[in-house]
Parts: C-alpha cells; sequence; structure tokens
C-alpha cells in the first residue's frame, strides 16, 4: 500500500469538560478521496481547524507528505500543498474572478513583495489562473466579479483558488452545501475529475454524493472515528445507523 | 475596457488648477499659504487613503507620523542643521522607525482595537512633544531658518515651494497607486476584504500590512517635512488626534475607496476651514454638521455621489 500522504495520528482537543476530537486518527492515501462523515455536532469543523491549523490540538500529531506540520500556521501548511476550501463559502467579492484565483497563483510564484508592476499585467500569474478556471469550467466568467457569480460558481471558484495554490491535497469542507441539484451534478463530476491528480478528504452532508466519490469513507461521531472502511462497508454497519438515527437516511 | 474615470479626471483638473493658480492671478502670499497647506494635508491624506482604503488599517494616529517629520525638522533646526542632505534623511529615518514600532504592536490588533491603540501611540507622541522643552514644549517651536537644498535656501522661494509641494503631492498619489496594483497591493487589499481567504491561499498577512504602515507613515513624515517648512512653526498640535482625525475625515468626505477622493476631500475640506471663518466667529458650529450631514448623505464620498449622479 502506498504511504499515505496526511495522516492524523491520536488528536484530541478538549473544551472543557467537552472531548470534542477524541483521538481521532485517519489517513489519506495519495490518489484518493477519502470521506469524512457524521451527523451534526460530531465535532467535524473542529478536526478539519486542526488539519488545517486554525485550531492547536491539545495532543496528537498532523503529518503531511512525511514531515509533522502539527505546529505550522495555516498560511505554511497551504504552502506545503495542503489546500482548503471553505464550507461557508470564502471569496474576495470585490475582486474579479480571474483576480481571486491570480491571488492564489501568485502564492505559488515568486515574492509577493513586488512593488513597480502592475500585477492584473502579469501573464505567468493570468495563465495559471485561467488554467485553474478551465478545469472548473469557469473561463467564461473570468471577467465578472466575483460577488455576481451563483452560489454553484462561488463553490467552483472556491476549488480554482484551492487548485491554483498547487495543492497536493485538497480539504474540501462541504463543497456541495446550498449548491441546487444541477450545480450538485457539476461539482461532483468536476470531484470525480479531479481525483485522479490530487488526493481529497472530503467532508460532505449529501451522503449521495459521499457513496458516489468516496474510495474510503470515515464516520465521525461524539469526536471519535467510530468506524471506517469501503462504501459497502460503511453501508453496512450497524453502528454507523445508530449514529445517524433520527438524523438522515443512509442510502443504501 | 473603461476610460478616464470621473474621479481621477476631476483630481487632475484640480491639480492643473493648482499648477496653474500662481500663474493667473493667485500668487499673492495668502493664497500661496493656503495652497501649501491644501497640497500638503492632500498628501498626507492620499498616504492615509492607502491605510485606511487600501490596506483596511483605520489608523487614528496618522498625523503623528506626519509631526515626527515636522520634529525632525524642528529638533534639527535648533542645532543649526538645515540642509536637506541631513534633514531627510533623519525624517525618514524617524518616520519610518516610529511607524515601524508603533505598527509591529497595533497591527497585531484588529478593527476597534486597532484604532484605539493607533490613537494611544498618537497621544504618546503629542505628549511627548509637548513635554520637549528644549523645542518649545507646549508652546511650539519657531524655525530659524527653512530647509536648505545644498545650501541654496530655495524653499524660501515661494514659488519653488509652491511647485515642490505639488510635485510631492503627485508623488504621493502616483507612488500609492502603483503600490496597489502590484502583488504587494493585491495581497494588501485581499487582506482587507478576507483576511482567511489570503491566509488560505498562503499569505500571512501580517508583514504586508507592516509595511504598508511603515510606507504610509513614512510619507506621512515626508509630509511633516514640509508642513514644518511651509508654516516656519512646529507644535504638537500637529501630532494630536485632532489631526488625525481631520485626515481621516479627508479621506471619507473624498470617498475611501479611491486615492484621488483623498486629494479632493483635503482640498474641500481645507476651503471649507479656511472660507466658512470669514462668515462668523461661530464656524465650527456650521462646520461640524456639515461635515456630518456630507457623511450621512454623500455615501462613497465626493467621489460615490459623482458617481451616483451620473448614473
Amino acid at each position: 500500500m502506498a504511504e499515505a500522504l496526511l495522516s492524523v495520528q491520536g488528536l484530541r482537543k478538549h473544551y472543557g469538560g467537552l472531548a470534542v476530537t477524541n483521538d481521532v486518527s485517519l489517513e489519506v492515501l495519495p490518489g484518493e478521496i477519502h470521506a469524512l462523515i457524521g451527523p451534526n455536532g460530531a465535532g467535524k469543523t473542529t478536526l478539519i481547524h486542526q488539519i488545517t491549523g486554525t485550531v492547536a490540538p491539545d495532543a496528537g500529531r498532523v503529518v503531511f507528505a512525511g514531515t509533522d506540520i502539527t505546529r505550522l500556521s495555516l498560511p505554511r501548511r497551504v504552502q506545503a500543498g495542503l489546500a482548503r476550501s471553505f464550507q461557508i463559502t470564502s471569496i474576495i467579492a470585490g475582486f474579479s474572478v480571474l483576480e481571486n484565483v491570480a491571488l492564489a497563483a501568485q502564492a505559488q510564484s515568486g515574492s509577493s513583495f513586488g512593488f513597480l508592476r502592475p500585477a492584473a499585467g502579469e501573464t505567468v500569474l493570468n495563465d495559471a489562473a485561467r488554467n485553474a478556471l478551465n478545469e472548473v469550467g469557469l473561463a467564461d466568467r473570468a471577467m465578472i466579479i466575483a460577488g455576481a457569480l451563483s452560489h454553484g460558481e462561488k463553490r467552483a471558484l472556491e476549488i480554482a483558488i484551492a487548485l491554483a495554490t498547487r495543492p497536493r491535497l485538497l480539504l474540501l469542507d462541504e463543497p456541495l452545501a446550498g449548491a441546487g441539484p444541477e450545480e450538485t451534478e457539476r461539482l461532483i463530476a468536476l470531484l470525480r475529475r479531479l481525483k485522479s491528480r490530487y488526493a481529497i478528504l472530503l467532508v460532505e452532508h449529501d451522503m449521495q454524493a459521499v457513496f458516489a466519490l468516496a474510495d474510503r469513507i470515515s464516520v465521525l461521531a461524539e469526536g471519535r472515528i467510530i468506524a471506517s472502511g469501503g462504501t459497502t462497508e460503511i453501508r453496512a454497519s450497524d453502528e454507523v445507523r445508530a449514529a445517524y438515527l433520527g438524523e438522515e437516511e443512509i442510502p443504501c | 475596457m473603461p476610460r478616464l474615470r470621473l474621479d481621477v479626471a476631476l483630481t487632475l483638473l484640480v491639480l492643473a488648477a493648482l499648477a496653474l493658480a500662481p500663474l493667473l492671478g493667485f500668487g499673492a502670499n495668502h493664497y500661496l499659504t493656503l495652497f501649501a497647506r491644501i497640497m500638503i494635508l492632500a498628501a498626507a491624506a492620499v498616504s492615509l487613503s492607502f491605510l485606511v482604503g487600501g490596506a483596511g488599517l483605520a489608523s487614528l494616529g496618522h498625523a503623528a507620523a506626519m509631526g515626527v517629520g515636522a520634529y525632525a525638522v524642528a529638533i534639527l533646526d535648533a542645532h543649526r542643521l538645515t540642509d536637506i542632505t541631513i534633514v531627510l534623511p533623519v525624517a525618514i529615518v524617524a518616520a519610518a522607525l516610529f511607524s515601524l514600532l508603533t505598527g509591529a504592536i497595533a497591527i497585531r490588533t484588529e478593527g476597534v482595537n486597532f484604532i484605539m491603540i493607533t490613537l494611544a501611540f498618537g497621544q504618546m507622541a503629542f505628549f511627548t512633544a509637548s513635554s520637549l522643552a528644549p523645542y518649545g514644549g507646549d508652546d511650539g517651536y519657531t524655525l530659524y531658518d527653512r530647509t536648505e537644498i545644498f545650501g541654496l535656501r530655495l524653499m524660501e522661494n515661494r514659488l519653488f515651494f509652491h511647485y515642490l509641494c505639488l510635485g510631492f503631492l503627485l508623488f504621493c498619489w502616483g507612488f500609492c497607486a502603483m503600490l496597489l496594483a502590484s502583488r504587494f497591493g493585491r495581497v494588501l487589499r485581499a487582506a482587507r476584504e478576507n483576511p482567511l481567504r489570503v491566509q488560505a491561499v498562503g499569505f500571512a498577512p501580517y508583514p504586508f500590512r507592516l509595511l504598508a504602515y511603515v510606507i504610509a507613515g513614512t510619507l506621512a513624515g515626508l509630509a511633516g517635512v514640509l508642513f514644518a517648512n511651509a508654516t516656519e512653526f512646529v507644535a504638537p498640535a500637529y501630532m494630536g488626534w485632532q489631526r488625525s482625525g481631520e485626515l481621516i475625515f479627508m479621506v471619507i468626505l473624498g470617498g475611501l475607496g479611491r486615492l484621488s477622493g483623498a486629494i479632493l476631500g483635503a482640498v474641500l475640506f481645507v476651503l471649507l476651514e479656511t472660507w466658512l471663518p470669514n462668515l462668523t466667529t461661530h464656524w465650527k458650529m456650521i462646520f461640524g454638521p456639515l461635515l456630518i450631514l456630507a457623511v450621512l448623505f454623500m455615501r462613497g464620498g465626493l467621489i460615490g455621489f459623482l458617481g451616483a449622479r451620473r448614473g
């Protein structure tokens, strides 16, 4: 089996007496989509924050591509190749679509302490940005203001921004949240295309999408991983059913 | 593609008027004094607009950096050092260092805390200046000489000084515009709108913001050098929060989103504060409400108002 690209080892986080993350370990292999699911309040968001570096864990390690990144800041982790998208769309609404992505490309291409040349005229950055926009199907929307995009387009833009940081792993926090049925179809197709080239840790509520896309699924409940395995295993697990009881149906 | 924007065109028109004014019968000393005040405060306002509108750092202590530049002139003058080869480097280093030290702390905070902490640093500078007894203390300090340029007393030539101030204003405008369009400025603008997004593409905003703060402070310090020369006098009030507030007001009055707004705002502000006292001694009773109404009813300042008018 291939070496894990991302390895989370024995992560713990307490808020007062509440164990929000309770000895969580999981791995993401190169080229796989590993889905993280769990009912509301299971601690998914806190776990993501610890993996991306916005919340410090009380104990445990996060190892990415062989190096311990537990103490690195969010920007450093992104530079190392761990890109993320946000549960609530996070773009720069006043920038054009192209400039949103060019900003990410800029982080990967030389120093950003450049003062003389207008950044909007840098073909290297604009080309990189257009490539990323092409991949998510937003190429023809490049010049409009990002705030004017539809919700689904904003979600796609966020993925393009993540791609422009030249990541090795994409951490997608509910990329389908709030997208309509058609947009969902398009986004699922997009994720499937990306799968061959990037490892993806996918946090998603849309079970249909999760079972359609994931190679492996880990189920988080009350801060612990209660089950981890292939889609068929998870579907058959009684524990998972119990965790979701009264929440939402697991489509069989 | 946009043609020449209305606000830029209007600002260029104002600057052209300032350039031609001495040749068109506005060459009397009291006019030139007024113009110098307009241009120098406009330059300081542009540097503040770069900071507030560009980087999203609403400093209420910007006058302090300007005052540091002015006091560099005064303190050197007291020791009979008036040549630009000494004054300029000292003023630049002093203003940059002041901004670096205060900014390093202030930029760790955000929002209202940032405003309060820059205000506090400004007042610290104000009280420090007040206690400088050898340099006039509370009363301020009258210069023996204007700054000399390589031994020449060019600054005493009113026309030369007029065009020097105009040149400096143009430089500030162009320089800040260039910075905002650059890679550096793109990170600043992005971090103003969404700092988390900027971090999530791999930038730590802090060093970018700190550098912007130092650059703006240094430009304000240079404006302070000119201001000291214009008035041949330096006082603690140059550093006080009232002056900082006035600068913020010019920026907002003109329109926060554009550097040119700071210039238009400064022109309007100084013209009003010069003209209104002719009407009544209680002119501040008119000035204050007028400014409040302007902010309330001209969203986006003068520029926003003009833009809305045009459709």
